[in-house]
């Protein structure tokens, strides 16, 4: 690598560098200067004004080098998913390149395309079509150049590892795309419309080459945001009271006592707005001036508490939305032979990445750069602009990958933190969140209450269902953005962004020809601030009506795996469940019907989930001690079908990661709040699952080579948290309505007492 | 007020100036501009900025630099050195096993907790290559994972074990 951008060689042309000074220095730590290699000098036009840059241009997706390499523009950021691994492998393989010729670079509003926020499970099924196609569009130009150099038809062309010859001439007559194109643009204007290669043809989808970045992730080599140091830089933190108060309410300082931190040389408050920030040179003493800095803030309404939440919820004002409405539910729950419901109650969580959020911003140039972690570098240049009232144009925002975020955490607030300081001082400042402030400050998954209702027939068919959901909305803003412009801050209850009760979680995985779904979403006033948290509201859904569709199958005395695969309407579900309780070795069995007067009991789960696309089912194996409460699960199955997966070794990752977090968020996660603010301000008191009681997981991916390549980040989450508790059910016959199923719950269940 | 200290860290005696409160984890990141050890809570309950002292796991955020004294720091930069030293061996690896193992079984997502998992995994390996699976879950129980790669982590460890055993 000649570079220290980490996967990629290429320099992230332009303005700004990173040198390996740090890395001469016997450090590691990254500073960053000017260092342009040779790719980067031939395009040094590249990246000098701000983007985007033109979407309907070839040489926006991809630069091809003399050295017979390319360099992939994409606009999907790399979060520890493996994204650029897989969108590599779709551009080399459209190329026919091999996977060591090319690299991708971090995003930057200067240089990579804007394809939105790296969200959704979005990179794969929505990031890889226009890559895909200007690939096979640039393909299709360099045999054309070929073609001319080697006075022979284009179709009788053929291409390897970049290497462009005539058929059947073994290399006889031979140019590479490097020495047709080297560094010079294509100049022609995307068209979408190549053709492009056919799956029997594929050498590299759906193979497993290794991920790009774990190497240097491996060794410590890996620049993450939070390793960034630039000259002349100023340590910065936010002041913010310890746990957030109701949303609306935000930051608001009454007084300030800049004399608090007067002990501390050099250390200065910085504030705009309701916004209070300290800045220092050295990094402990800007922790100690927000630490020390005395600031009296306005309190906010009673909040209720986590506890009351959900009753709140139910009796407030809501905006109701008919997610589904299908033939007469309500009647046909009175011919049901069975019929079996509940509340369920589900908690706030949050994201709390294991590095808080760093963002470095440097005012010294024409731009304003700032370097951050967010999730959508044109998004979040759009909203510092708003905070500092400047044109988007002046501000230029590079990506650098944190710690896994999961959805919107803290770090918008990080990067227009460093944006509003460093145009206060003057200076290049570094502000990093401290633990408390992202565990108080976050934008939470919202807590939800479910009804549900269902009934079948003497046959096992689910004749009708109703889903009754309550949630609150999303924020849209930062709470910096808030306190900096002194306003309390927009929420979103409906449309694009914002959280409805998902019908494909509800019930739609079944054919059901009487079925309601309705959505009450709660203004968020005087709630916590929410935002989406790895597979929105997923794990509440399955949660609820994964475990009433087991009531059902227990009432009819059937196999749970049996009454899905009955009531099911479409093969693609019905292959993930049967490739779950395959690999599970799944035995048919009613639920609870062998239970166990021992302390220890063990029980096995089944269900089906997903986020909006893709397809997910598990099966859980747990241990359920019913003296201490505690669950622990053993086992896990999972499959998914996420269409065309274009690495396998990649899904199959991110299934581990997803079933290990669901199982922490199902039997551990839990924002609590007081009257007063939120309490669960680090690990402590903020429980997640450790490596004690890790389960071992089988994933499985189900391949559809013809079918589109769907989303894979987030898919198996509420299968895997409903199996857990179908599983507790059949370990001990009675059943969970809340979660996080903590050892007081459980016990409180135990003894007939839920809370 | 800040005062001089020297320390040891990955075998070579460095001096740094810093007020005698600071933990060690930011004389790390910011005067030695390491990358290993990496701030995660500051309370001691991640792993995130995780180093050896004379080979004991310590949390560096809740070490002042004052209290660092003669021990030898070790971080995950100097785990191969190290590595070496224990198994008297002529040259240090590039990397220790447990950063090969991890690279073997395509472990990480983000890999920030990976410094504190190389160096808790690393100091388990020295003192037993072939811990049990009981073992490992109970010695690495103070490193959070976000990203939910325990298992690999586990599967990681069992491996750069089987193999550091083969190497005597």
């Amino acid at each position: 690598m000649d570079d220290a951008t980490s996967f990629s060689h290429a320099p992230a042309d332009g303005v700004t560098n990173l040198s390996r000074r740090g890395l001469l220095k016997g450090g590691g730590a990254m500073i960053i200067g000017f260092s342009l290699s040779s790719p980067a000098k031939a395009q040094v036009a590249r990246g000098a004004k701000a983007g985007p840059p033109d979407y309907q241009a070839v040489d926006t997706w991809i630069a091809i080098h003399a050295d017979n390499t390319a360099t992939i523009y994409t606009g999907k950021c790399e979060l520890g998913q493996g994204n650029q691994t897989g969108l590599l492998q779709v551009a080399a393989e459209e190329l026919d390149f091999g996977m060591h010729q090319v690299r991708t670079i971090r995003l930057d509003t200067n240089i990579t395309p804007d394809q939105q926020a790296t969200s959704s499970s979005s990179s794969i099924h929505r990031g890889a079509p226009a890559l895909r196609a200007a690939a096979a569009q640039a393909r299709q130009e360099l045999l054309a150049r070929a073609a001319v150099k080697l006075s022979v038809q284009p179709g009788s062309l053929t291409v390897r590892d970049g290497v462009v010859s005539v058929k059947g001439e073994n290399n006889f007559r031979a140019v590479t795309y490097g020495e047709l194109l080297g560094d010079k643009p294509f100049n022609v204007k995307y068209t979408g419309v190549a053709p492009l290669k056919p799956a029997s043809q594929y050498r590299l989808v759906g193979q497993r080459p290794p991920r790009v970045d774990i190497p240097e992730k491996a060794a410590g080599k890996y620049t993450h945001m939070q390793h960034l140091r630039v000259p002349g830089m100023l340590h910065g933190r936010v002041v913010l009271p310890r746990g957030q108060r109701g949303f609306g309410v935000g930051a608001q300082p009454v007084s300030v006592d800049e004399s608090s931190i007067a002990h501390i040389a050099g250390a200065k408050v910085i504030r705009r707005g309701d916004f209070v920030g300290v800045v220092a040179e050295r990094e402990w003493d800007a922790v100690k001036a927000a630490r020390d800095l005395k600031v009296v803030w306005r309190e906010g309404p009673d909040l209720g508490t986590n506890a009351t939440v959900h009753e709140r919820m139910r009796k407030d004002k809501t905006v109701d939305t008919q997610i589904a409405s299908k033939g007469d539910p309500a009647g046909m729950m009175q011919k049901a032979a069975f019929v079996r419901g509940s509340s369920y109650f589900c908690p706030y969580q949050a994201h709390v990445p294991f590095a808080p959020n760093c963002a470095l911003a440097d005012p010294t140039g024409e731009q304003l750069v700032i370097r951050s972690s967010t999730q959508d570098v044109y998004s979040s240049r759009a909203q510092v602009a708003e905070v500092l009232d400047i044109a988007p144009e002046k501000v230029r925002l590079q990506y650098f990958e944190g710690s896994g975020t999961f959805g919107r955490s803290c770090y918008e607030d990080a990067t227009q933190a460093a944006a509003i300081m460093a145009t206060a001082t003057g200076k290049p400042v570094r502000v990093q969140y401290m633990r408390w402030d992202e565990h108080g400050w976050d934008n939470y998954g919202p807590a939800h209450l479910a009804e549900v209702r269902a009934g079948v027939d003497e046959q096992g068919n689910i004749i009708a269902y109703e889903y009754d959901g309550w949630q609150h909305g999303w924020t849209i803003t930062s709470t910096v953005s808030d306190s900096a412009r002194a306003k309390p801050g927009a929420e979103r209850a409906s449309g694009s962004g914002s959280i409805l009760v998902n019908p494909i979680s509800t019930g739609s995985m079944y054919k059901i020809a009487n079925r309601r779904v309705t959505s009450h979403a709660a203004p968020m006033a005087n709630y916590l601030r929410g935002a989406a948290l790895r597979s929105p509201l997923d794990l509440s859904f399955a949660f609820a009506s994964e475990q009433t569709m087991d009531e059902l199958a227990t009432a009819l005395k059937m196999d749970p795996l049996e009454f899905r695969r009955r009531n099911i309407g479409d093969e693609r579900w019905l292959d993930v469940l049967n490739a779950a309780a395959k690999t599970a070795n799944w035995r048919p069995k009613v639920m609870g019907a062998e239970l166990s007067s021992a302390e220890v009991v063990t029980g096995r789960g089944i269900a089906l989930g997903t986020h909006h696309v893709s397809y997910g089912a598990a099966v859980a194996e747990i241990e359920v001690n019913k003296r201490t409460g505690v669950i622990v699960a053993k086992r896990l199955y999972g499959a998914m079908d996420c269409g065309l997966t274009v690495n396998p070794a990649l899904v199959e990752n991110q299934m581990v990661g997803q079933m290990t977090q669901s199982t922490s968020r199902v039997l551990k996660e839990e924002v609590t709040f007081d009257n007063k603010g939120v309490t669960s301000l680090d690990w402590s008191t903020y429980q997640v699952l450790r490596m004690a009681e890790h389960p071992e997981i089988v994933p499985v991916v189900v391949q559809r080579l013809e079918e589109p390549s769907t989303g894979a980040g987030e898919e198996v989450m509420g299968a895997t948290a409903a199996a857990i508790a179908n599983a507790f059910f059949d370990a001990t016959g009675h059943r969970m309505r809340q979660f996080p199923m903590t050892p007081e719950r459980v016990k409180a269940v135990l003894n007939g007492r839920p809370t | 007020m800040a005062q001089e200290f020297k320390i040891k860290v990955n075998g070579r005696e460095q001096a740094v100036n810093a007020d005698a409160d600071t933990p060690l984890i930011y004389v790390l990141m910011n005067d030695l501009e390491l990358k290993g050890p990496r701030f995660g809570c500051g309370l001691a309950q991640c792993g995130s900025c995780s180093v050896l002292a004379d080979g004991v796991e310590i949390r560096s955020c809740q070490t002042p630099i004052s209290d660092v004294g003669a021990r030898a720091i070790t971080t995950l930069e100097g785990l191969p050195a190290l590595y070496a030293q224990q198994k008297k061996l002529a040259k240090a690896p590039d990397l220790h096993p447990l950063s090969q193992a991890f690279i073997d079984q395509q472990a990480m997502h983000c890999g920030y907790c990976y410094n504190g998992q190389t160096v808790k995994g690393a100091e388990l390996l020295a003192k037993n290559p072939s811990p049990s699976e009981a073992q490992i879950r109970e010695h690495m129980n103070g490193h959070i994972c976000r990203c939910g790669t325990y298992p690999r982590i586990l599967a990681s460890i069992q491996a750069a074990g089987a193999k550091m055993s083969k190497e005597g």
